[in-house]
């Protein structure tokens, strides 16, 4: 390997291998006796009065054992990358790239047939929702969850409501590019009293407890502040991300106290992007699955 | 013959000595010593040659690397993603060596109790990753791993100079003065879970994800 900072020590490598492998054959070849004849002599040295040692050759299983090691050593270095450079291509790179071609030829006809085909076509095709669902449970489910449930600032993909818009190609959009979802924070400019107002409007059009002279005051406040994102009448936007703040649907949480958290401090809320990682085949199928998932 | 030989030895205690230390040591001369004189795993680039956009850690990473090393996440999770196709599908292409040279120790672990996390970079919001540090229950119901709620909290800041003062002595890093004197204020205001996201979400992002 060019990789040594110099050629020094390919060689020390091998002539280091070498010797030891050759060293053993000497060690194994130099100790072998043949069993003779008659009584086993003594090695000559006692202990503890009378403990003395057979001088027995090498047991034979140890020693074809021991033969069989060397073999196995020379073998695997004749096959094996581990000797300079030799059997590159039985390297763990080539293993690799074989593995994957491997991968390729068995798995890539089943991606190819529905690369092809329109994504509410996949979804309603029960093996590519199968794979979808493998998916999902692979990449997705830590923040959308196992049932696509969602959690508190990670969005409900069964419930019809999209932030970023609802058709296959925001979908698909979504899972390559990611999307940053950002709520400016109002607490300076509105002032705390301000802020309580506006989210008592926002709770009255949710059909939920509130103050009906805050939530007056509130309107007016959101008119002045909060139209640019969620618009005029609060169904929100979803070139930006602003969610419609009139369907009873909450990323984060319905009570005054939340609401009041979001507007003063704002919300900085990220979909990583995931289309580098997974190719345009799998995201693809994913987005059929996330579809179907609203569907049903 | 045979006996002579054997018996020298056993009754030279200093030749047995450095005879067991040479049958023992010519493992690590082969296997170990070659790789400290290896370009791809002493420089930042991949096994094909290529240069990686691998830096030493700031400050605040740095701080949040050894918080990953006090709470003991390399007991359960491994940052070394094998060159096998299951392993690639899940995480994200195979690690290199040259991807570590700032890894010092490194924290390759050896235990998958929870996923590899060697290209978890940017794979979760960094909100996400808060939740999850203080409880993994909040956003994955079915998690084993354990809470870490006292992550909230200031970094320990006092010491980050002495920190990299000692890398630069015993890694490859070259931490110039000035960034020595700025790293305090990198720190201020920071939590020890700002600290180990920052960590988190850098790792494994010098190789792209490719499929």
């Amino acid at each position: 390997m060019a990789d040594f900072i110099s050629g020094f020590w390919n060689m020390y490598v091998m002539v280091l291998v070498a010797l030891s492998i050759l060293f053993c054959v000497f060690v194994l070849v130099s100790n072998m006796t043949k069993r003779e004849k008659g009584p086993v002599e003594l090695h000559g040295h006692v202990w503890d009065e009378t403990l003395a040692e057979y001088n027995n050759p090498l047991p034979r299983w140890w020693m074809y054992l021991f033969w069989i090691t060397i073999f196995f050593a020379v073998a695997y270095l004749a096959i094996y990358p581990g000797f300079g450079n030799s059997n590159q291509s039985r390297g763990q790179w080539a293993q690799y790239d074989a593995e994957m071609k491997a991968g390729q030829e068995r798995f890539g006809p089943v991606f190819a047939k529905y690369r092809e085909m329109d994504v509410m076509a996949v979804a309603a095709d029960p093996e590519a929702n199968a794979m979808g669902k493998r998916l999902f449970l692979t990449y997705c489910q830590q923040c959308h969850g196992a049932a696509a449930q969602g959690a508190k600032s990670f969005p409900n993909l069964t419930d019809g409501e999209w932030l970023w818009g609802g058709a296959p190609e925001n979908i698909k959009e979504t899972i390559t590019n990611g999307r940053n979802g950002v709520m400016t924070p109002f607490g300076q400019v509105l002032g705390a009293d301000g802020v309580k107002d506006v989210a008592n409007y926002v709770r009255s059009m949710n059909g939920l407890a509130h103050d009906s002279v805050r939530a007056q005051r509130g309107k007016e406040v959101f008119a002045n502040n909060c139209v640019a994102c969620h618009g005029a009448d609060a169904k929100g936007n979803p070139m930006l991300g602003a969610p419609d703040l009139t369907n009873n649907q909450w990323l984060y949480g319905s009570s005054e106290a939340t609401i009041i958290e979001t507007v003063t401090h704002g919300r900085n809320n990220k979909m990583p992007a995931f289309g580098e990682f997974l190719g345009e085949d799998k995201v693809h199928i994913l987005t059929a699955y996330v579809l179907s998932l609203s569907k049903k | 013959m045979a006996q002579s030989k054997h018996s020298k030895i056993e009754t030279n205690v200093f030749l047995l000595i450095v005879l067991t230390l040479m049958t023992v040591s010519v493992g690590g001369l082969v296997e170990i010593v070659p790789l400290f004189f290896q370009h791809s795993t002493t420089t930042p680039i991949d096994h094909k040659g290529n240069a990686l956009d691998v830096k030493p850690y700031d400050p605040v990473r740095l701080v949040g690397r050894d918080i990953y090393v006090r709470e003991g996440c390399y007991n359960c999770h491994s940052q070394m993603i094998r060159p096998f196709r299951a392993e690639t599908e899940r995480y994200g292409h195979y690690s290199v060596a040259g991807e570590y040279v700032y890894d010092h120790p490194f924290q390759w672990g050896s235990k998958r109790t929870g996923p590899d996390l060697a290209r978890v970079g940017g794979r979760y919001s960094d909100e996400w990753q808060r939740v999850h540090l203080l409880n993994p229950r909040d956003v994955v119901p079915e998690s084993n791993m354990p809470a870490f709620p006292w992550l909230d909290r200031p970094v320990k800041a006092d010491d980050i100079q002495d920190k990299m003062r000692a890398l630069n002595k015993v890694g490859l890093h070259k931490y110039s003065d000035e960034e020595i004197a700025a790293a305090p204020a990198a720190l201020e205001g920071k939590t020890e879970l700002d600290a180990i996201v920052a960590y988190l979400q850098g790792l494994g992002t010098a190789i792209s994800n490719f499929r």
